[in-house]
């Protein structure tokens, strides 16, 4: 995973609230076998619409997405984040966050930055007033900042911790194998295993 | 309906964690057992704790990508006598012994058995008796028991929780993780009790219970809870009711839901293939009865729910918070205080093209859908079956009955529920995740409006265009007959009543 420590880029005012994965990447997509290339599936059926936000420019060019309360509920589909860093997009603001949705984002890299209701609303009127308007994410100091705006973000200190230095989950996992292995020594007799088939 | 303490509104704590304390409900007893290695530090500052991992389902949509890193990492999998995969979300439900005929689904499919047979996990293929939802198979083989930890890369594996697991969806690299490790570093998760008492009334249901609670509490009321169903109502539940409740908890934004495993858990276990026999049986009961919430117990929030007073609940909306009894009207806009949700229900009505004052019941549909992981067991079908016998469906309304898994259809056929259904005009369909969401050819034209007995109510979930209301199967069968949305007190008495089994008794 990529290190992640500041971020800087036109942002893009999605005001609506619960958002599910299900509008950010629909089911007919999930068929790929492959972990990238899903740029074109983002919010796939608001954007035959050509009013739709992402149809605009300068908006089009956006990589912060500042969206409503609720982003990312429902399915727990990874290829949402695969399809919303893969269109360009390095963070998302929301005063509220799926569970499945923000563990996801923080494992790819994408940041999912917590920002309070009343500065998403303060960030979209200068995101409308003048479009273009860039947008920093800095995960360092757990800041945003858009025009004139200056605001804080929350985001859990170990998935920060993860991101700023670009860790990979597993590899820090198989540091404790040990105690894996000690662990399932342990495991009652009466617990199932898959294997061999009984029917 | 009263309430003592509602999760704050705002979510103020990004990724929740309760103080550490003694482990006295039945999640942070689960959790406490299945710790590998305790994260250093406490609170929000707290590093995850490493948590042990006893089942991993999986399914043909969210592995692909994750066998590759295994792959690619040059990583073996773990533990695959911990893992089962099942095809169900692509796979069709009519000619299963014919190629499948869309190529990417065709592809999926051919990916799975390949992943499977070169990591050697045991799969369930279309055609196989075991075959079916990955959340209907579980708990049917007894895979799914009290006190484990089961993950699945789909949202509603919280329906495990029924019978007493800590079971919770995960993304595709959590399901790499899982395969390499069998374990995932996680965060506990914050408790609330949802307290149901009372007695439910004819007609009324489980799937009408949760429809009520995530209206209550919201789309993200229980983010970060693991949610404990409580109280008299669930504990008079069927296994296959509990089931449907736990299956929705991530509709309220949980990430897990969960009942205490007592009598009725145990008699739905003991003698399913893979449940504990002889004295594992009895050391694995024994286990399984200390694991109950404590009396003293301390919840970090609570919520209760009237079941007296329950009626047939469906969505008007889309999302499963937009909901309303079934004898109420679609809800003004104006009715939202708040901005961003009057907002929300104004975009709801357009896109479902309702009219705000409009009785739920006058609302016609075109297609009614029984199945899914939510509401596709065979309970499910005996229900709706006990309310179509005898019974003419409305000549404009098309039927989906989709089982949920092949033993299901097989249960259903041996007790001739197949053959009531067909003699309605209703479809009798194989096994599969079908128009839940669409991802094989059971999908809604544009504009087409359901009843339909699954989870989801999102835009284009069940077809591109389509507008859904979830319902309760029983719901779901009135309104196959009626051609409106109905609750079965509406329908007027069967022509052969006597043949049906709910008037046996």
């Amino acid at each position: 995973m990529e290190k992640f420590s500041t971020h800087t880029g036109i942002g893009v005012p999605l005001r609506q609230s619960n958002v599910d994965t299900d509008q950010i990447i629909p089911a007919v997509y999930l068929k790929r076998i492959t972990r990238t290339g899903f740029e074109d599936a983002l919010f796939a059926s608001w954007r035959k619409n050509p009013e739709f936000i992402l149809n605009q420019e300068p908006f089009n060019a956006g990589s912060v997405l500042v969206a409503g309360a609720d982003f990312g509920t429902g399915s727990s589909r990874e290829h949402a984040v695969w399809a919303l860093k893969d269109y360009g997009f390095k963070a998302v603001l929301s005063s509220r966050f799926a569970d499945i949705f923000r563990g996801n984002s923080g494992k790819q890299g994408l940041v999912a930055a917590e920002v309070a209701q009343d500065d998403i609303e303060l960030i979209w009127k200068v995101l409308e007033h003048a479009p273009g308007t860039e947008v920093t994410v800095d995960l360092v100091a757990k800041m945003v900042t858009a025009g004139s705006v200056v605001a804080p973000f929350q985001i859990d200190d170990y998935t920060r911790w993860r991101l700023l230095e670009g860790l990979d989950d597993i590899g820090l996992t198989l540091r404790d194998e040990p105690a894996i292995t000690a662990f399932e020594a342990t495991r009652p007799s009466f617990k199932p295993t898959t294997l061999p088939a009984k029917s | 309906m009263t309430e003592a303490t509602t999760p704050d509104a705002q979510g103020s704590a990004q990724t929740p964690s309760a103080p550490r304390r003694a482990a006295k409900t039945l999640a942070e007893k689960v959790w406490r057992d299945h710790v590998v290695k305790q994260g250093e530090g406490a609170g929000d500052a707290a590093q995850p704790d490493l948590l042990y991992i006893d089942l991993h389902l999986v399914h043909e949509v969210t592995s692909p990508q994750a066998f590759e890193g295994l792959r690619l990492a040059g990583r073996p999998l773990r533990r695959p006598d911990l893992t089962i995969a099942t095809e169900d979300h692509n796979t069709p439900t009519l000619a299963i012994d014919k190629p499948i005929a869309d190529l990417t689904s065709r592809t999926q499919i051919q990916t799975l058995r390949n992943n499977c047979k070169e990591f050697g996990v045991r799969l369930h293929s279309l055609g196989d008796a075991e075959q079916g939802i990955v959340h209907v198979v579980g708990p049917q083989l007894g895979l799914t028991q009290p006190g484990m930890t089961v993950v699945c890369g789909d949202s509603h594996t919280s329906t495990h929780g029924a019978v007493g697991a800590l079971a919770f969806g995960i993304g595709t690299s959590e399901v790499e993780h899982v395969m390499a490790t069998q374990t995932l570093p996680l965060k506990p998760f914050k408790t609330m009790a949802v307290n149901v008492e009372g007695t439910l009334r004819p007609g009324v249901s489980s799937k009408d219970i949760i429809l009520a609670i995530i209206a209550k509490i919201g789309t993200g009321g229980g983010q970060g809870y693991v949610l404990e169903y409580r109280g008299s109502a669930i504990r008079a539940l069927s296994m296959d009711a509990r089931m449907t409740i736990c299956n929705m908890s991530i509709e309220a934004g949980a990430r897990a839901g969960m009942i205490a495993p007592d009598e009725t858990t145990f008699e739905f276990l003991k003698g399913r293939p893979h449940a504990p026999a002889g004295a594992d049986w009895d050391a694995a009961v024994e286990y399984w009865k200390s694991l109950a919430t404590e009396g003293d117990a301390e919840f970090d929030a609570e919520v209760f729910l009237d079941a007296n007073r329950l009626e047939p609940f469906v969505t008007w909306g889309t999302n499963p918070g937009q909901g309303v009894s079934l004898n109420d009207a679609v809800p003004s806009p104006e009715s939202f205080g708040d901005e961003n949700a009057k907002a929300a229900a104004e975009r709801a009505l357009a896109y479902m093209d309702l009219e705000a004052g409009t009785p739920m019941k006058d609302i016609r549909v075109d297609t009614v859908f029984l199945g899914s992981c939510t509401n596709s067991r065979i309970e499910d079908l005996r229900a709706a079956a006990d309310i179509i016998r005898g019974r003419e469906k409305d000549p404009n309304v098309r039927m989906m009955v989709v089982p949920g898994s092949a033993r299901v259809r097989l249960e259903a056929e041996a007790e001739g529920l197949d053959q009531v259904f067909l003699d309605f005009g209703a479809e009798w369909r194989f096994a599969g995740c079908s128009m839940c969401l669409g991802m094989n050819p059971d999908q809604l034209e544009p504009g087409e409006r359901c009843a339909s007995t699954s989870n989801r109510n999102f835009e284009g979930r069940q077809g591109k265009g389509g507008r859904t209301h979830l319902v309760s199967p029983v719901v779901a069968a009135a309104t196959a007959v009626r051609g409106t949305l109905s609750s079965p007190s509406d329908l007027e008495p069967a022509a052969s009543a006597s043949t049906s089994a709910s008037n046996v008794a």
